[in-house]
């Protein structure tokens, strides 16, 4: 049983329950994916697994080490790699093995991990959910960040201090989330609620390792 | 252009099995309520007086007078909670949106029927 997968971001939509709710969902084109490295404890020092995305991709934008690495596992256009631990000791998955959407079953829990939108070079409010002040009546306030601090003492402004900045292209991890439904002909995964990143970023979709029984 | 994944997903959701309504209509929405372990079908009827299309949550709005105060509900179309939909009465408007009937009242209210 892999221990994850791969996947890029379609959309989203909502979706139906039998007893008239209403839930939104996240499609995840998820596979196929394949098993492109298998490291052992012999080999490497620890179990794990490298998954590629499989996807077209022209042959100039892969460079040469990566064309051999990818096809030593007997693959072909391979586009997004990432890796997953496995537990010591664990046989299953071979360098070659194909893993796909229909692996995993409604109502499992999955962490999405992804990178999120760019919001640019962002001020507080935005990036620190400061309040602001007061818009009008001759407030000078407005979206400003207010006092970063004393003067003469400490005559410096502390580390760590929050102000305006870049936001977003970070890597942001949603955990447990729920499988909706699954599409194993298209290889199309529904979760509930939300996936970072904007439509057609790639994301790695790992089984969640607690609170899964909830 | 919408991704074919999501259009198959709203394909596979969208009901064929409601009438034709317009803008206008009066219409009987028949809705399942579930008490309990128990279901009924409760009938709310009034006026469709807008509709907004945003493929499978399309939604549309219901006013009526309750008691000489005016009550408006929205529906999602697709959705399994409505039992059937009929329609009452046809009317003759004029608009899309039949936002200005909530300042009216009695019989300025009235519309007139389509032919």
């Amino acid at each position: 049983m892999s221990p994850g997968i791969l996947g890029k971001k379609i959309g989203m939509t909502q979706v139906f329950r039998p007893d008239g709710q209403v839930v939104p969902v996240t499609l995840v084109k998820a596979g196929p994916c394949v098993v492109v490295q298998r490291k052992t404890p012999a080999t490497d020092g620890y179990d794990a697994v490298q998954l590629g995305f499989m996807e077209y991709v022209k042959a100039t934008r892969i460079n040469k080490p990566e064309t051999g690495h990818i096809k030593k596992a007997g693959a072909e256009g391979v586009r997004f790699l990432k890796e997953l631990r496995l537990s010591p000791g664990s046989s299953d998955l071979k360098a070659g093995d194909r893993v796909l959407a229909s692996d995993f079953k409604p109502n499992e829990r999955l962490d999405v991990i992804g990178v999120s939108k760019g919001r640019g070079f962002a001020s507080v409010i935005k990036r620190h959910n400061f309040r602001g002040g007061p818009g009008g009546h001759g407030s000078m306030f407005g979206r400003a960040p207010g006092s970063i601090g004393g003067s003469s003492f400490p005559s410096r402004v502390f580390p760590g201090m929050r102000m305006a900045g870049h936001m977003g292209t970070d890597q942001v991890t949603v955990r447990n989330l729920e499988i909706v439904q699954i599409d194993a002909d298209e290889n199309v995964i529904a979760i509930k609620g939300a996936v970072p990143g904007p439509n057609g970023s790639y994301v790695l979709l790992r089984r969640s390792k607690k609170g899964s029984g909830r | 252009m919408q991704h074919a994944a999501l259009t198959k997903i709203a394909q596979a959701q969208v009901r064929t099995d409601l009438p034709v309504i317009r803008i206008g209509d009066t219409i009987k929405v028949h809705v399942k309520i579930r008490e309990g372990e128990k279901e009924r079908i409760q009938i709310y009827e009034g006026t469709l007086i807008a509709r907004k299309n945003k493929g499978i949550s399309q939604t549309i709005t219901v006013r009526k007078i309750s008691f000489g105060t005016g009550v408006e509900r929205i529906f999602p179309v697709n959705a399994p909670v409505i039992d059937k939909i009929d329609v009452v009465r046809t009317g003759f408007v004029r608009r899309a949106k039949l936002y200005y009937l909530r300042g009216l009242k009695g019989k300025a209210a009235r519309l007139k029927e389509r032919d």
